[in-house]
Formats: structure tokens, C-alpha cells, sequence
């Protein structure tokens, strides 16, 4: 057989490979529906009001009706600020703790690293209810551990119930969900640490950068794609976050609705709370505004920031 | 390695500092577990010491044990988790190696659409995820969940196992098909065993989320035939505030098959974030 006869067979046969999508199929298929036409649903439904147990087009109703109307938009407004510091506070501490951590992990010839590896990756594993609990029990002025271990540092007087006030809660809450997610980006820092070859270190100890110049010049420019990757992680999880706040604080996200930010803003218009009863295509119009916002960071991330950040290759 | 870099102060510092945060992370955890065990004058009288003697008391279990249906509740969870975790894992690797194997047209276009749920959270579609399941009559039942899960499962497990599948040699594959094998069984008989250190990293970060998720039990399978665990222990939480043992001793229940889980595949975890697989 020559070879242009087999390239030929090989063509005649390879239009029915039915194979490709025996594979494809299941995943596409519950991936499809039950994710992209449900997400294609809630952002068609914004557009939609229920008048008289029918569904009327609106058009842009809901989204006037969310910024417009002071019954919904204070309660916006209110969630999106909250939402917006929940993100400061996790960019400003919980990245660059987590930074610091991986930098002294990946230090050569460090020993217990994997136990401390470990250790610190424990409250990421953990569920939101467990953490939101442990952490109310701690800081509850009943039980006192919290004043107690403060009076150990001579700190006693610095102590207020912050989960119950107004003005500290959200910042309290912030950082117990810092708390649980710092081995993130822990992890993430320290594997990209550890993927800077050996022949860059070593050239810079040639050259006399060594300790924190060398982390400053030479590791923190290379591991800036990485450090791209947990902001945009960070800013996905933070404004679509729902658990902890609702753990610790219930639905109403008290004191005052000091700590409500989207997620609870959007389960409080879905399902109704106390009086007012819950409304589909209200919570879908927020949904919405969580998409667009999402979707608005993440492609700041793809165009902006990874087009700047090449990955060194080497 | 030039010694300069590694003076002993800097060593101890370093120590010192990963020490800190390491008692920071583990405290809540050991504090709750330790004031379980102990009677509710123990609780308040002395939080910070481990139960003595004197203190010791089982009441919060004896509680939790005979008020929640917590050993239903796991089950639930139990049932759902390994099931999404096992469609995850399937439909993923055929997906992928669909993805890595073959050339057909739309192949990076099917492979963008199956990586836009990486980023979107599923979450933002419950609106009209709820409406479907009440069409379909799925509300409180189990494959709601295990639909769902599956769903938000698939983008990061068929990309993370897509990048591995492309590293088996083509070799292999092609002396496969020289044989005479089918398809099906050059993916299942030589291309799984392949990537089983690589599927093993997806299940745990698969898993993790599921068994934690609170927002879909609460929406999609609030009843009590079908809590899971996570909803269960808010609930019983939530009714007992008042009852330190029995919350204490509730969220130690929690936390312990986490942890032991986590003790046993911290090693495949930590070797999967760190491997590369998420970058």
C-alpha cells in the first residue's frame, strides 16, 4: 500500500470518530446544564418582574429599581462598600502574610517545613460553620478567652465584643476569614518559590545579592505572575462569599447590617427574611451585578495584568 | 549555597515567626476540641488548661448524640460527596483526554467554554438552578446536590487533568492502537493508570469544597431527610446557642474527620498545589 492511499483511508475514515464525543458528552452535557444555561437563566430573569403570577419583561426594572429605590439601593449600596473592604482587608493582610510565610518556608535548609506547611493549611480545610463557630466562641465576651489571652500581652483594656459592634465587626470577620485562607496563597507563593531555578539564585549570590535584597530583586519579580493568580482567586471568592458571614452573623448579617455584603444581600432578596418576602428576580438582578462584577475582574486580570506578566521561561 | 545566606539569627528568626503563626492557625482548633471534653464549670472556670480530672465530662457528646441526627447527616454528606466526586473524576478525565488526544474543529473553543466555570462561581446561577430543580422535581433530594457539585466540579478538574494527559507519551497510545485496542480501552487501560497521581490531586480539591458547602444544602436539600452534615451542625448550632457542651462538642464532631482526612492526603494535597497543577 502506498502512502497516498492510506492518507487517503485515514481521511475517509476520520469524519466519523464518534469516540471524540462518547467523551465529551457527560461532561458538557452536566456541565451545560446545570451551570452555563442556569447562569444564562438568573441573568435572563433580571430583565423579568412577576406581575400578577406571570412574568412581564422589564427590561433594565430591577437594576432601577436596585440603585434607585431606597428600600433596595441603601441595602446595596451598604453590601457592595462591605464586600469592597472585605476585599482591601484580605489583599492587605492575607496576601502578603501569606507571602512572608512562603518566603520563609522555601528558605533553603529550613527544617519542620512540612510540618509547619501543614499546620498553617489546616483552617483552609476547614468548613465555614466550624470557623465562623470557634471564632464567635472566642471572641464572646461570655467564654473571655479573648480578653484573657490579651491580658497575657497587657492588652486587656483594648478588648470590645467586636463581632457585636457596629463599626469593628465587618474588619473582625474580614480577618477571620484571613484567617482560614491564608494557606492559599501560602501554598501557591511557595510553589512558585520553589520553581525559581537554582542557576538565578546562584548568580545573584555571585553578584553579592544575597538575604532580603536577593527576595526583593530577584524572587519577588518572578513570582509576580503567581501573585496575580491569588488576587484574582481572592477577588473571586471575597464577592461571591456567603458562609462565614451567615455563620457568624445569620442571614440579617447584623449589627445593623454591618456585615452584609453581596452573598447575604442576594439570599436575603431570594428567600425573604422576617417581612419581606423573597423575590426571584430581585435576587437574580443581583446575581447579575455579582457576575458583571466578577466578570469585569477577571478580565482585568487576563487582559491587563497577565499580558504584563509573562511567565519567565527558562 | 553560600553560607551568608543561612546566619543563625536568621534562622531562629524565621523559626520563630513560622512558630507564631503556626500556634495562630492550630489555637482555635485545639481550644475547641480541648474544652469539649470538659464540664461546663471547667468550660468557663479555665478555658485554657486541657481537661483534668475534675473537669472531664462527655455531656456536650451525650447531647449532640441524643438530639441532632448527626450519623444521618453524614451519611448525606458521605453519599454526595463521593458521588460528585466520582462523576467529577470521570466525566473529567474523558473530557480531557478528549480534549488532549484528539484535533477536531472547536477543540480550544470546547476547551474555553469547559474553563469559564473556573472563574464564574456556579453559585451565581441558583436562581435559576432552584427553578430547574423544582421542575424537575430534584428539590431535597440528593442528586440535586450531587448534579450541582458535579457541575462546579468539572471546569478545574478537566483543565488541571487535561495538562497531565498531554505529558503520556504518544508512543505508548500509538503501540496501543497498533494492537488493535479500542479507543475506550487505550483511555481507561492506559491512559488512566497514567494520570492516577494527577486524579488523586483533583479529588482532593475536589472533595474539600463540597463537603464544606453550606449554600446549596440550605437552598437545594434543606429537609431533614436530606441535610448534610455542614447544614445539620448550623442548625444544631444555631438551636443550641446557649449549650456550650453541646456546641463544643458538635463542632469537635465537625472538625475531627476533616482533620484525619487531612492528616492522611496532606502529603497528595500539598504535592498537588505545589507540583505545578495550579498554576
Amino acid at each position: 500500500m502506498d502512502t497516498e492511499t492510506m492518507a487517503e483511508e485515514t481521511r475517509a475514515k476520520r469524519p466519523i470518530r464518534w469516540h471524540v464525543g462518547v467523551f465529551l458528552a457527560p461532561a458538557v452535557l452536566v456541565y451545560t446544564a446545570f451551570m452555563i444555561l442556569p447562569l444564562f437563566g438568573t441573568l435572563q430573569l433580571s430583565l423579568f418582574r412577576n406581575i400578577e403570577q406571570s412574568q412581564v419583561f422589564v427590561g433594565f426594572g430591577n437594576f432601577r429599581t436596585l440603585f434607585g429605590d431606597p428600600n433596595w439601593s441603601v441595602n446595596f449600596w451598604n453590601a457592595l462598600r462591605n464586600n469592597v473592604w472585605f476585599f482591601i482587608i484580605h489583599m492587605l493582610v492575607q496576601n502578603p502574610i501569606g507571602i512572608l510565610l512562603a518566603a520563609l518556608l522555601s528558605s533553603p535548609k529550613l527544617r519542620f517545613t512540612a510540618f509547619y506547611r501543614t499546620a498553617i493549611f489546616v483552617p483552609t480545610i476547614l468548613s465555614f460553620v466550624i470557623v465562623g463557630f470557634a471564632w464567635k466562641l472566642i471572641l464572646s465576651p461570655i467564654w473571655g478567652v479573648a480578653p484573657h489571652l490579651m491580658d497575657f500581652v497587657g492588652l486587656k483594656s483594648f478588648f470590645t465584643p467586636w463581632l457585636g459592634k457596629e463599626q469593628y465587626a465587618l474588619t473582625a470577620l474580614s480577618l477571620v476569614s484571613v484567617w482560614q485562607f491564608v494557606g492559599i496563597p501560602m501554598m501557591l507563593i511557595y510553589a512558585a518559590l520553589l520553581s525559581i531555578p537554582d542557576e538565578v539564585i546562584e548568580a545573584a549570590e555571585c553578584d553579592g545579592v544575597t538575604g532580603m535584597a536577593q527576595f526583593w530583586k530577584i524572587k519577588l519579580p518572578l513570582i509576580l505572575p503567581s501573585i496575580g493568580i491569588i488576587s484574582i482567586l481572592t477577588f473571586v471568592g471575597n464577592f461571591n462569599a456567603f458562609d462565614l458571614i451567615y455563620t457568624a452573623q445569620g442571614a440579617l448579617a447584623g449589627p445593623n447590617y454591618s456585615t452584609d455584603i453581596l452573598g447575604t444581600f442576594l439570599y436575603r432578596a431570594f428567600f425573604g427574611f422576617q417581612l419581606q418576602v423573597g423575590d426571584p428576580n430581585m435576587g437574580a438582578a443581583i446575581a447579575t451585578i455579582m457576575f458583571l462584577i466578577i466578570l469585569a475582574g477577571v478580565c482585568v486580570y487576563l487582559f491587563l495584568v497577565q499580558t504584563r506578566l509573562r511567565r519567565y521561561q527558562f | 549555597m553560600s553560607t551568608a545566606t543561612r546566619s543563625l539569627p536568621r534562622t531562629i528568626g524565621a523559626h520563630a515567626i513560622l512558630i507564631t503563626y503556626t500556634v495562630i492557625a492550630l489555637f482555635p482548633v485545639i481550644l475547641v476540641v480541648m474544652n469539649s471534653f470538659k464540664s461546663r464549670a471547667g468550660i468557663f472556670g479555665a478555658p485554657l488548661t486541657p481537661p483534668t480530672p475534675k473537669t472531664f465530662d462527655l455531656i456536650g457528646y451525650t447531647t449532640v448524640f441524643g438530639q441532632g441526627d448527626f450519623f444521618h447527616y453524614f451519611q448525606n454528606s458521605l453519599v454526595v460527596t463521593v458521588l460528585s466526586l466520582f462523576f467529577v473524576l470521570l466525566f473529567g478525565a474523558m473530557a480531557a483526554f478528549a480534549l488532549s488526544e484528539y484535533r477536531f474543529r472547536g477543540n480550544t473553543l470546547m476547551g474555553l467554554y469547559l474553563a469559564l466555570g473556573i472563574m464564574i462561581p456556579i453559585r451565581l446561577g441558583t436562581v435559576a438552578i432552584l427553578q430547574l430543580m423544582v421542575a424537575t422535581g430534584l428539590v431535597n433530594t440528593l442528586a440535586a446536590l450531587i448534579l450541582v457539585y458535579t457541575a462546579q466540579g468539572l471546569p478545574l478538574a478537566i483543565f488541571i487533568l487535561s495538562e497531565f494527559m498531554k505529558q503520556v507519551s504518544d508512543d505508548l497510545k500509538n503501540a496501543g492502537r497498533i494492537d488493535g485496542l479500542s479507543e475506550y480501552t487505550i483511555f481507561f487501560r492506559l491512559v488512566l493508570p497514567l494520570v492516577r497521581p494527577a486524579m488523586a490531586t483533583v479529588a482532593v480539591f475536589t472533595m474539600i469544597p463540597i463537603w464544606n458547602d453550606l449554600w446549596f444544602p440550605l437552598i437545594l436539600a434543606p429537609s431533614e431527610q436530606t441535610k448534610t452534615v455542614t447544614l445539620g451542625a448550623q442548625l444544631f448550632l444555631g438551636q443550641f446557642v446557649t449549650n456550650w457542651n453541646a456546641i463544643l462538642a458538635a463542632l469537635s464532631l465537625a472538625i475531627l474527620p476533616v482533620l484525619i482526612l487531612y492528616v492522611i492526603f496532606s502529603r497528595q494535597l500539598i504535592r498537588g498545589i505545589t507540583s505545578g497543577a495550579v498554576k
